[in-house]
């Protein structure tokens, strides 16, 4: 809507921000900076913490302690009308006695904008969502993908420097799901303001954003790009919650530099150690991994026994399930060329060290996803 | 909703004014029940039983109210069945149809009561019903009968007919799967339907003050003479009981209804 | 019409069963036809016939100034209550949407309080509450204040018929208001509506229809009301119903208090009707969870 659009977006600041229910931390010092005009998501389970912070920058819930700046100016005690920022919900929050026009309107009575100038920018907005024929329609005769492109387009007609999407799509079935993504990611470009998206969804968070901030317990675990998070996770619940992940748990020596890990009697090796303390564990991401019949000589790598525990055609190659011996499981995905496993073949996992995510263990971790 | 203190403070005093406007009426005739002076100016004056032991002792007050719970008894038999009936008639019909008798059916609500009580009372002359029992029985009936349609049908929404079809195809015949099947599953609103009809019957004063006669009189028409005649603190002490045996009924009940649902946890 | 006759035994099943739910119905309908039906229509035909036939007793109802002075009181009382309800039944309703359940409780058992002891008796209790040496003047005086008069005024009609008939303005609006989805306050405050901005542009007309249908039940009912005026009232405040109630029993004019009877039932069913759109307004059940 406005051609400068690089510069529109807000900065938001959250210093150690703490938000306490009685003695229950929704929030335990989160600290998380946001740049102008970046697409921003916060993933995580529920429960997770996530919406409590997109309720805190809305400003419907105030922190207990701590900062917060949205465009290099405190809010902190700043009640939610006046902060001007756009805010999606999940369940649409369209107004049944209000048609669309009048919807997508309201925001610039609000603020005193009339006349010709309110109807421009009303079907602008809608135009943007691509929903300007339904002007006159109530919210009750529309879809869901409808309405909440009819919420999206309410949120952005008053220019707001900052939009908040709570699971925008969380009501709607997987196929309308990919198509509205690709929408929103059109529209953040065409606005260039700050995005700050919540859900739960660890592939939509890839599709959209250009950071991620993975939410766990209330605090944040990591925050990165996809592709860093998914190469790079600094704890195991990061590891687990984006992407496919083997997690190989045993009794761990450390010596030297090297890491070594006994399962079932086998040792795996890596040549890297914890930084700091903990009990480690090994993750290795499905396409590190290799599969060879039983026995076939592979010198140099590490090894583990295991047994074809299901195998998935997907097209592009295959993907094999591995029980392995401590009756944990390992995910391997193939290409064609490689050998191909019918289920119930003994076989052998093959990994090299350099491979291996060496990770603080975390017993939690597996509680929280499932 | 989020509001401010003061906003709420000011919220919480109208709706404390408001519900001691509610309640205030009701508990007012207590104190005035054990007036020593023939009186209902406030404060009442001294302690004494004298206006319960009229009401008991007193042939107008007891016959009064023993006229009130054998119509009331009646009545919420009478209403049950023919109400109960009715909504499954119209539970059973086509839309267009039930939509319209249910209307009729709920006019008694509506219909201002004098204009009913003159239009009963022209009747009832020329029948000779005034003054008697059936007169009472039949009037208060058809003013109790919305209640009751009102109650079951609800019940009816909820229920799934399927089941009958179920019980049937298990071999049940169509009275036993009445028995067996829907009556347990409508009760609650037949008894909450019975309970309306009794009260209706029992409060009910604008029929009942033109069809009365000095040979019958229910327990209103008696507390209205006895009101616009003379000061008379008997009706404070009926007030009362009746206060303390509503409270009592329907504290039982909840407390019946309670432990059902914890013995069921 | 072989097909409904249910002996022929190419009838369809449903032939043959279909007046079996009118058979069940039959037994209410009848008595409603002789204990509602036939007495209005005698009302209706005194009114025209007596003394003799013709629309005299309408043409002296609404030539006699004394009616139409009574016919507009009872129009006036019965919107004055429907306002007092409305006012006091708002805040009260939003506050039992908006506590806990305890609260809630306590607040719905004051609601039914009320029905709990005989009408007449409560009529009573008004009588004990306004009269000259009552609580509420007593409490004046010993307050300091002088004494107001409050029995057989009209302001005294109203504050007990306005009690009387708060529950059916209160439960209504509770009904509705429990139902609007408050999800709509935040998303209305975050496009920037301060919180009274936003309670009159959203929740106020989402909780219109509650309004609607208690004040059309407490206005008719109003209408019809005849105890607490004759208890409460005097002389200035006496309500249509009454007029009826003397026109019959005290002195025997049927076919007067018939028109009377008459113009009030026409009045609450033409009520009723003009009601009946605005309930099933479109966005009725919208606005729910």
């Amino acid at each position: 809507m406005n051609p400068r659009a690089e510069n529109r977006g807000a900065a938001i600041d959250l210093a150690k921000v703490s938000k306490a229910y009685g003695n229950f931390k929704a929030l335990d010092g989160v600290s998380l900076r946001i740049e102008p005009g970046e697409f921003m998501t916060l993933l995580g389970p529920s429960g997770s913490g996530k919406t409590t912070t997109l309720n805190v920058i809305a400003g419907f819930t105030d922190v207990t302690s701590g900062s917060l700046l949205v465009g290099e100016k405190s809010v902190v005690g700043v009640p939610a009308h006046k902060r001007n920022i756009g805010v999606v919900f999940q369940h649409y929050a369209l107004f049944p006695h209000m048609t669309v026009g009048r919807n997508v309107a309201y925001p610039l009575a609000l603020r005193g904008i009339a006349g010709a100038e309110r109807e421009r920018r009303v079907r602008q907005a809608l135009d943007m969502v691509k929903m300007a024929d339904f002007s006159h329609r109530f919210p009750s005769e529309l879809s869901g993908g409808q309405q909440q492109r009819v919420a999206l387009a309410r949120a952005i007609v008053f220019d707001p420097p900052l939009l908040l999407m709570d699971e925008p799509l969380g009501a709607l079935d997987k196929k309308l799901r990919e198509w509205l993504q690709l929408e929103i990611k059109r529209i953040h470009r065409e606005l260039g303001t700050t995005f700050v998206y919540v859900t739960h969804d660890q592939e939509e968070a890839l599709v959209l954003s250009d950071r991620i901030a993975v939410f766990n317990r209330g605090g944040i675990e990591q925050i990165g790009t996809g592709r860093e998070l998914y190469d790079e996770p600094a704890t195991l619940f990061v590891g687990k919650f984006i992407g496919d992940s083997t997690v190989l748990r045993g009794d761990a020596a450390t010596s030297g530099g090297e890491t070594a890990i006994e399962i079932s009697g086998q040792k795996v090796v890596t040549a890297r150690r914890l930084a700091n303390g903990g009990r480690p564990v090994m993750l290795l991401r499905p396409e590190k991994l290799a599969l060879a019949r039983r026995g076939a000589a592979d010198e140099g790598r590490n090894r583990l026994a295991g047994r074809i525990g299901e195998a998935i055609y997907l097209g592009s190659g295959s993907k094999y399930e591995v029980d392995l011996a401590d009756g944990s499981k390992a995910i391997v995905r193939s290409t064609l060329e490689a050998q191909s496993f019918a289920i119930g073949d003994e076989v052998d996992l093959l990994f090299s060290g350099s491979d291996v995510k060496l990770l603080a263990d975390d017993d939690q971790a597996d509680l929280t996803l499932t | 909703m989020e509001m401010k203190p003061l906003t709420r403070v000011i919220l919480g005093l109208v709706c404390v004014l408001v519900a001691v406007w509610l309640v205030a009426p009701t508990l007012v005739v207590i104190p005035m029940s054990f007036n020593e002076n023939k009186s209902l100016a406030f404060p009442p004056q001294g302690f004494s039983w004298q206006w319960y032991q009229n009401f008991f002792t007193n042939p107008d007050w007891s016959s009064s109210f023993l006229n009130s719970l054998k119509v009331a008894s009646i009545v919420a038999v009478l209403a049950t069945v023919l109400g109960t009936l009715a909504a499954f008639g119209l539970d059973r019909m086509r839309a267009r149809p039930a939509t319209v008798l249910r209307m009729l059916m709920l006019t008694p609500m509506v219909v201002p009561g004098v204009v009913l009580a003159i239009g009963i009372y022209a009747v009832y002359l020329d029948a000779h019903l005034v003054g008697t029992l059936t007169g009472f029985v039949l009037a208060h009936t058809i003013l109790a009968l919305p209640f009751v349609l009102i109650a079951v049908s609800a019940n009816l929404e909820v229920f799934d007919r399927r089941l009958e079809t179920a019980a049937a195809s298990l071999g049940a015949g169509a009275v036993t799967t009445f028995r067996t099947v829907t009556l347990p599953l409508i009760l609650p609103g037949m008894l909450s339907g019975l309970l309306f009809a009794f009260a209706t019957s029992f409060d009910e004063i604008v029929v009942s003050l033109f069809i009365t006669n000095p040979y019958l009189k229910t327990l209103p028409v008696q507390i209205f003479a006895s009101i616009t005649r003379d000061a008379d603190p008997t009706v404070a002490a009926v007030g009362t009981i009746l206060f303390c045996a509503t409270t009592l009924l329907i504290g039982g009940g909840m407390l019946l209804l309670g432990r059902e649902r914890k013995g069921r946890l | 019409m072989s097909a409904l006759d249910p002996t022929t035994p190419s009838a369809p099943k449903w032939a043959g069963r279909a007046w079996r739910p009118f058979a069940l119905t039959l037994p209410a309908l009848l008595l409603l036809a002789a204990v509602i039906g036939y007495p209005l229509l005698t009302i209706v035909l005194r009114s025209l016939s007596e003394p003799q036939w013709g629309a005299q007793n309408y043409v002296w109802f609404f030539g006699t100034p004394v009616n139409l002075t009574v016919l507009q009181r009872t129009f006036v009382i019965s919107a004055w209550v429907t306002l007092v309800c409305i006012i006091c039944a708002y805040p009260y309703a939003y506050l039992m949407t908006a506590v806990g359940p305890r609260v809630r409780l306590a607040l719905v058992l004051c609601v039914l309080i009320p029905f709990w002891v005989s009408g007449v008796v409560r009529t009573l209790s008004w009588v004990i509450l306004l009269q000259d040496s009552g609580v509420i003047n007593s409490l004046l005086r010993s307050a300091g204040f002088d004494g107001v008069r409050l029995i057989r005024t009209q302001t005294g009609v109203v504050i007990g018929m306005a009690q009387v008939l708060l529950p059916f303005m209160i439960l209504p609006l509770y009904s509705v208001m429990k139902g609007i989805d408050l999800r709509l306050m935040r998303a209305a405050q975050s496009l920037g509506a301060r919180p009274s901005r936003a309670f009159f542009t959203i929740y106020l007309p989402l909780s219109l229809p509650g309004v609607y249908a208690g004040a059309i039940i407490v206005f008719i009912l109003a209408l019809g009301f005849y105890i607490t005026p004759a208890l409460l009232g005097g002389p200035r405040s006496t309500m249509l119903s009454t007029l009826v109630q003397t026109q019959v029993l005290s002195l025997l004019q049927w076919g007067r208090g018939g028109a009377m009877g008459v113009v009030l039932l026409v009045a609450t069913f033409v009520l009723l009707a003009l009601a009946a759109p605005v309930m099933r307004s479109r966005y009725r059940e919208a606005g729910r969870r």
